[in-house]
């Protein structure tokens, strides 16, 4: 472990430098990691408010167990369902336990933010595997506080869904400083066959956070893996564009992302779909609301690699205002001749006769407007416990109340 | 009482109605015929305050409010309501949350509207986009549960009785007549075609528009009848002038 280690740093020294590929870059020399200092639950109670808004529930009634970060520090540790288990990714590298899966989902030296979480991460971030058969009902939280201004937090979280396990998870990521700070978190996940994971990330920054979220995901036979992606507050910039391997013959990603995008925000968010093995199928879903001078590139790509396979994309740009701008950017990329590959896109503002029409049953402009907004970001959302559907659903009319 | 005066209408510059005058008293069911392009539907929108409607000149007043002074949901909230022929489809936009703001914001009650879904075979509805792949029928059933939570004092219905099959055309008609005979005093315009609604509702007074006029005004079987046998001009014969139909009502 200790040479694989050293090599990871190695590459990661050789990638500090590496732009990503896509999103404005940061010069990361502006941000360093947070000073040592002693950390306290108390900062998450008193904020229990403001984590509530990205789906943590710090009463944990309705939670399988709790995984809190303040900056670089894993603070709170709790698991109360059997055959998961939660732990800081400090503690699992030292136990051995994810020898496997630690950068293997995700490439070490994919670019500068990657090189980052592994060389300033102060190698923390969750880690929750499910063992094999066990499906936990409640969902599994995770949340990622930053309080340092300039600040680095760049935690590395690991989830693996062994044979025919389930597990939800809930991620919220938000800010109590009003300075600026880099936010660059790796996931690695890994359903193994037969599993199924669903992932909900929430995420609340403020105008002077970068954020650039590595994701890789890695799916076999028969696997499933759900993730519902929400962004409701202007961002500095923020960059993602999580991938995800279906390895194994009919295995499922369905990915949908909301990002609502003010102010002066730049963001750049997408997803990547590689569908390597036979009836695999994906189906990206991105809905965009841009106002103000916000710019959002969104990009779907989904990759067919094997026969029977089936993918589609749907990007949906809803303009709220003529200074804004979105770019959409699907790719379809067949590399076999069996597969059914689709894209849909559309961009626009708000139709004056759907305005008019709830306006005539008795609802303001203003009413009306948000109605149809709160529309636009309907998404389908499946395979989730309703307690899920409904923190999702809070969030989003918490974004779209904000327009 | 509901009261068009000399109005005057133009959509993207063009002239759509040209000095309508009209007058609906409480209570009040009256019909309004005449062929594709008449202005019928220009009429309605124009009452509820499209803005793509431009009132060029005349006046709209309901119950001595000048109508033309007030926003379309204002209107909504003195008591006027539509059924538009065909609806604008909401994505995203489910019928039941609309349903629970309107029952809220009216003080009517969601149980009774729940009912009339279910009495209409249209309970399946409540938990679809709005009009998003209804069918003509299913559009009427929503747009009728819509008027029905917000319980107006004064109804335009957009043919209310077009894309409807046979059987359902009694099924609309009752739940129409429910919301007009429920005990209030309640008036509506009804755009028709074919008259089949007028079977279901009381009232018997039709209007006929052409090229963006009222021309007259009569009892709406001997119209319909005048109207297959000769084409809308013919019926002109035997009717009142339209200021004689005017002053009937005011």
């Amino acid at each position: 472990m200790i040479e694989l280690l050293e090599e990871v740093r190695e590459r990661a020294k050789r990638a500090l430098n590496k732009p990503s590929k896509y999103g404005p870059d940061v010069d990361i020399s502006q941000f360093s990691p947070p000073p040592e200092r002693p950390y306290t639950l108390d900062l998450i109670r008193a904020n229990a408010h403001l984590l509530a808004s990205v789906g943590i529930d710090v009463t944990e009634a309705n939670r399988s167990g709790s995984y809190y970060q303040l900056d670089q520090e894993a603070v709170q540790i709790s698991v109360k369902s059997k055959g998961l288990t939660v732990m800081s990714l400090k503690q699992a590298l030292k136990e051995g336990i994810i020898d496997d899966y630690y950068w293997k989902a995700v490439p070490v030296d994919l670019d500068k933010y990657t090189a980052v979480a592994e060389l300033m991460g102060n190698h923390q971030g969750y880690v929750f595997i499910v063992e094999k058969g066990v499906k936990v009902e409640k969902p599994v939280q995770s949340c990622l506080l930053m309080s340092t201004p300039g600040a680095i937090q760049a935690p590395h979280n690991i989830v693996v869904v062994e044979e025919g396990a389930e597990l939800h998870v809930i991620t919220g990521c938000t800010t109590m400083m009003e300075k600026a700070g880099l936010h660059a978190g790796v996931s690695e996940f890994y359903v193994k066959k037969g599993g199924k994971l669903t992932y909900t990330m929430i995420h609340a920054w403020d105008e002077e956070t970068h954020v650039r979220p590595r994701t890789g995901v890695i799916v076999e036979e028969g696997g499933e893996y759900i993730s519902h992606y929400i962004n409701m507050t202007p961002t500095a910039s923020l960059q993602t564009n999580p991938r995800v391997r279906l390895v194994g013959e009919g295995a499922r990603a369905y990915l949908s992302s909301i990002v609502v995008s003010k102010e002066n925000s730049l963001m750049d968010v997408g997803s990547t779909v590689y569908l390597e093995a036979p009836e695999t199928s994906a189906e990206i879903v991105s809905k965009t609301i841009t106002k103000d001078f916000a710019e959002v590139v969104t990009r779907g790509t989904i990759v067919a690699m094997a026969p029977d396979t089936k993918g589609h994309i749907e990007c949906d740009g809803l303009m709220l205002s003529s200074t804004s701008r979105i770019l959409t950017v699907p790719e379809l990329d067949a590399r076999h001749s069996d597969v059914t590959l689709s894209h849909e896109a559309a961009v626009g503002k708000l139709e004056e006769e759907q305005i008019f029409y709830l306006m005539s049953r008795g609802f303001t402009e203003e009413e009306a407007t948000s109605i149809l907004v709160r529309g636009f970001m309907d998404v389908k959302l499946e395979g989730l416990p309703e307690e899920l559907k409904r923190q999702i659903e809070v969030a989003i009319a918490m974004a779209a109340a904000g327009l | 009482m509901l009261r068009v005066e000399e109005l005057h209408v133009e959509v993207e510059g063009k002239r759509v109605l040209q000095g309508i005058n009209l007058a609906i008293r409480d209570g009040e069911v009256v019909y309004l015929l005449g062929p594709n392009g008449s202005g019928k539907s220009s009429l309605i929108q124009t009452i509820m305050g499209n803005p793509k409607y431009k009132v060029v000149s005349g006046s709209i007043t309901f119950n001595g409010t000048d109508l033309l002074k007030l926003e379309p949901h204002e209107r909504a909230q003195r008591g006027l309501g539509i059924v538009y022929q065909i609806p604008p489809k909401l994505k995203g936009v489910k019928l039941r949350e609309l349903l629970r703001r309107l029952t809220h914001m009216y003080g009517t009650s969601m149980e009774e509207v729940e009912e009339l879904a279910k009495k209409m075979d249209a309970y399946k509805l409540l938990d679809r986009d709005l009009h998003v792949g209804f069918s003509g029928g299913e559009m009427k059933r929503a747009e009728i549960l819509l008027v029905y939570a917000q319980r107006p004092k004064f109804i335009l219905l957009d043919e209310p009785d077009s894309g409807v099959d046979l059987a359902g055309l009694p099924v609309i008609g009752e739940a129409i007549r429910g919301l007009l005979e429920d005990g209030e005093e309640r008036s509506a315009l009804v755009v028709t075609h074919t008259g089949h609604i007028a079977k279901y509702l009381s009232g018997s007074l039709a209007y006929i528009m052409m090229e963006g006029k009222i021309l007259c005004c009569g009892e709406l079987q001997k119209v319909l009848s005048d109207i297959e046998e000769g084409g809308f001009e013919a019926c002109m014969n035997c009717v009142m002038a339209e200021l004689m139909c005017y002053d009937r009502a005011a």
